[in-house]
């Protein structure tokens, strides 16, 4: 990514796109994945609830995919799924296994 | 606010921080800030104390916040709000606004209870509209887990660590939302983000009442605490269960529990789950986690009284 | 049409905060500046200006309130003096690196330890550092005409730069003077609106203001404060023009007296610049070529016109009212000498340090010195570069 010069900055460094972080991928930063198991899942929406990275994606109130791109790997979904007849809908396996 | 909140409605906003912040994995400060900002049915300003969720939110030319949201020091979050909620109140007094828009501060227990508490103490008895709330990780986590006046008793810190002569921090907790209801603001509570409902609703009641609220949520740090990423959510959990974290509030100077936990679990369940009282367990250390357990004992007991005092 | 008073230095500078009638202001009590608010305090609670105040609980807090509620979209203003200045210290830097237009009189009063309420320009002199653009005042008329002015220099949109505005403290702030006001329309006319740049509360648009930054781009943003820096002497001078127009009176980057043609020259801030035209004016009588230099537009400095302006005389005493710790020179001096510096043939510069912690500068004192530059003009021979006069022992 190039670097501006000072000519292009913002007064005050002032930053005027809200929410431009996303421009920068934190799921390099996982050593273990998320992955959904949809037949356990009841769409309690912990997962999405509890989230820090806001890597659960809900459409109509009901989760999709985790997102990948922001996942960093907590595991904090995991723990908190209650699942189906204790069958958790969320496993962790180890990235690039 | 007699109806359940529905995760399912709540899921259909907009979450208004945004993914890409360089909050550690498993911090509970983003998921704490996503669940209030959710629990707002207004827009809101927010200020930034300097400290982790600053920093990390707020980077170079990126935000992660998809709100107006300003950074100015580390000990006047609660100042600078209330310069820009005074503002705010000025011009809609002259006809410029006319939108209705709830400000917040955000600043750790570092910023807060510490350094911030002169800046906090002012803004809330001048009486401006606005919510502090404070994520309490009990340290100075940004700057390398520094002992602050919200760190537990017993707890290993960088500045006051673990040794063979003193056993981490000798000095009990700060009870800082004690001070805040002692302050007769309209509002002042404590949350938890297990207890998503509970926070959800405290939020949303601060937001309809007028004036200076102050709320304290308990922010699991797995770095500060050496505990796992996953745990933030369960430590949180924990923390309520053992009374270690009442979730309570007290509006117009009547205190209410508003959750009681069904067991209430020795103050031991906590602490062994953390790498920052590992040195506790050993026997001469031991006393400690007995006094650590008075305090708990002691403030939940004050809290029922409180309660009793106010019982209809 | 001109209103005739007769008002201290603090009355003069509310007046003119009034007629700026700011959205926003946050302040708190310090001698000798507390008056200045107070004032203001009477408008606000008689609705005479539009002002929101907040009574905050330490110049620190003065500070941030005023960057909330400057970053939020609005005109703010505060005032104060040296501990509370140097309370604010860091927010200082804050506001100028965040470049909100916030204007501040500074009612100069000498730093504790020793603690002294007393005038004398360190306060303002440990602060030039900051970011903030400088006006100095040698009067209440120069104090409430610089107030006025340095709300348009703030807010122009090439500039947005904190000001401060600075004036003797007990010796301009309590003395009561002949003043000129400008009718309350014809300063609203002059002020105009407040022009906004990424406020906060322009919900529709969200900003983030005071990121992180790290090695990568912060000497970036300091360079290009440095740029807007350089921009600061144009307008300076446009709106001293413009203001010009309004008032009858004259502004720009400093005033020289009777420098033209001088052989020997003082070069002085604020207040001790009066007491010192009048001994200029003795001297001149007795047929001794002297002149006066006094800086107005102190940060940024104006290098070069200065030196254009001094570089013909064979002999400078800086005067100070001020001193840098570690047998350094007097500030305004440091500044001078600079000014100087790519001149082949330059004045003989000295410096003396005067009137600390309030202590008096009178008529004897200047005569002291210009008689001490006649000296050195003819002689070309210093005794010593720096002194203090007026002390004791």
């Amino acid at each position: 990514m190039k670097l501006k010069g000072w000519r292009e900055l913002t007064p005050g460094a002032v930053i005027l796109e809200a929410g431009n972080a996303v421009e920068f991928k934190t799921g390099s930063w996982r050593s273990f994945r998320p992955v959904w198991k949809e037949e356990n899942c009841i769409q309690c929406l912990f997962c999405w609830l509890y989230c820090p990275d806001m890597a659960i994606k809900v459409k109509d109130g009901k989760r999709e995919e985790f997102d990948y791109d922001y996942c960093k790997g907590c595991g904090i979904c995991a723990l908190e799924c209650p699942g189906k007849k204790g069958n958790k809908a969320i496993i962790m396996v180890e990235e690039g296994k | 606010m007699a109806r359940p909140l529905s995760l399912k409605e709540i899921s259909k906003k907009e979450v208004l921080i945004s993914s890409g912040h360089r909050m550690c994995a498993g911090c509970g400060a983003p998921t704490v800030i996503k669940m209030v900002l959710l629990a707002s049915d207004y827009p809101v300003i927010a200020s930034n104390a300097t400290g982790c969720l600053e920093v990390s939110t707020c980077i170079s030319d990126y935000t992660a916040w998809k709100i107006p949201w300003i950074h100015s020091a580390f000990e006047n979050a609660a100042a600078t709000i209330s310069g820009v909620e005074t503002m705010y109140r000025s011009l809609k007094k002259q006809g410029v606004i006319s939108k209705e828009i709830k400000f917040v501060a955000f600043g750790g227990d570092g910023g807060t209870y510490d350094i911030g508490l002169q800046s906090l103490s002012g803004a809330m008895e001048r009486g401006h509209d606005m919510l502090y709330i404070c994520y309490d990780n009990g340290a100075y986590m940004n700057t390398g887990i520094q002992r602050s006046s919200a760190t537990p008793r017993g707890a290993d810190t960088t500045t006051r660590p673990a040794g063979s002569v003193i056993p981490g921090k000798t000095e009990p907790r700060k009870n800082l939302t004690r001070i805040m209801a002692a302050h007769d603001i309209p509002y002042a509570a404590q949350a938890s983000p297990s207890h998503w409902m509970d926070l959800m609703k405290k939020v949303k009641k601060a937001f309809e009442i007028k004036g200076p609220k102050f709320m304290n949520i308990i922010s699991p740090c797995n770095r500060g605490w050496r505990s796992r990423t996953d745990d933030s959510i369960m430590l949180s959990r924990l923390a309520v269960d053992t009374c270690y974290w009442p979730l309570y509030e007290v509006e117009d100077g009547v205190t209410k529990i508003t959750f009681t936990p069904k067991e209430k679990k020795p103050i031991v369940e906590f602490l062994k789950t953390q790498g920052r009282f590992k040195h506790l367990f050993k026997p001469e250390n031991e006393w400690v986690i007995k006094k650590f357990q008075e305090d708990v004992d002691k403030e939940w007991e004050r809290l029922q009284k409180e309660v009793s005092l106010f019982a209809s | 049409m001109a209103k005739i008073v007769a008002a201290t230095g603090n009355e003069a500078v509310a007046n003119a905060l009034m007629q700026a009638n700011p959205d926003v202001s946050a302040a708190y009590p310090i001698t000798p500046a507390t008056d200045i608010m107070q004032r203001f305090t009477s408008f606000v609670s008689n609705a005479t200006v539009k002002t929101e105040m907040i009574l905050v609980e330490s110049e620190h807090s003065a500070m941030s309130a005023c960057i909330g509620a400057s970053a939020a979209g609005g005109r703010v203003m505060t005032a104060t003096s040296s501990q509370g200045l140097a309370l604010m210290w860091e927010m200082l830097f804050i506001a100028s690196g965040l470049r909100l237009p916030i204007v501040m009189p500074v009612v100069n009063r000498a730093l504790s330890a020793p603690l002294n309420i007393h005038g004398d320009h360190s306060d303002a002199m440990g602060a030039r550092d900051t970011g903030w653009i400088q006006l100095w005042s040698e009067n209440a008329q120069e104090a409430y005409d610089n107030t006025i002015q340095s709300f348009l220099i703030g807010e122009h949109m090439d500039i947005r730069l904190p000001v401060m505005v600075c004036l003797d403290g007990f010796i301009i702030s309590h003395s009561i003077e002949r003043i000129e006001y400008l009718e309350d329309a014809e300063v609203k006319n002059f002020i105009g609106e407040f022009r906004q740049l990424n406020p906060l509360l322009d919900i529709e648009h969200p900003v983030s203001y005071g990121p992180l930054i790290l090695p990568d781009y912060y000497m970036e943003f300091r360079k290009a404060q440095d740029e807007v820096e350089s921009k600061v002497f144009r307008v300076v001078l446009d709106v001293a023009k413009d203001f010009e127009k309004i008032s009858g009176r004259k502004y720009g980057l400093f005033e020289t007296y009777r420098l033209d043609d001088a052989e020997i020259g003082l070069v002085i801030l604020n207040s001790a610049a009066g007491t010192s035209k009048d001994v200029i004016d003795e001297f001149r009588n007795r047929g001794i070529k002297a002149g006066l230099l006094k800086p107005r537009l102190y940060r940024p400095f104006p290098y070069n016109e200065i030196g254009e302006a001094l570089k013909h005389l064979k002999a400078v005493c800086v005067l100070d009212r001020a001193d840098a710790f570690g047998g350094s020179y007097g500030p305004l001096f440091i500044d001078i000498s600079t000014s100087l510096y790519t001149y082949s043939k330059k004045p003989i510069l000295i410096n003396k340090i005067y009137g600390l912690g309030g202590r008096d500068y009178l008529p004897e004192h200047a005569e002291l010195v210009l008689n001490e530059l006649t000296e050195i003009a003819k002689t070309e021979k210093v005794k010593t570069i720096k002194e203090y006069i007026g002390v004791r022992g």
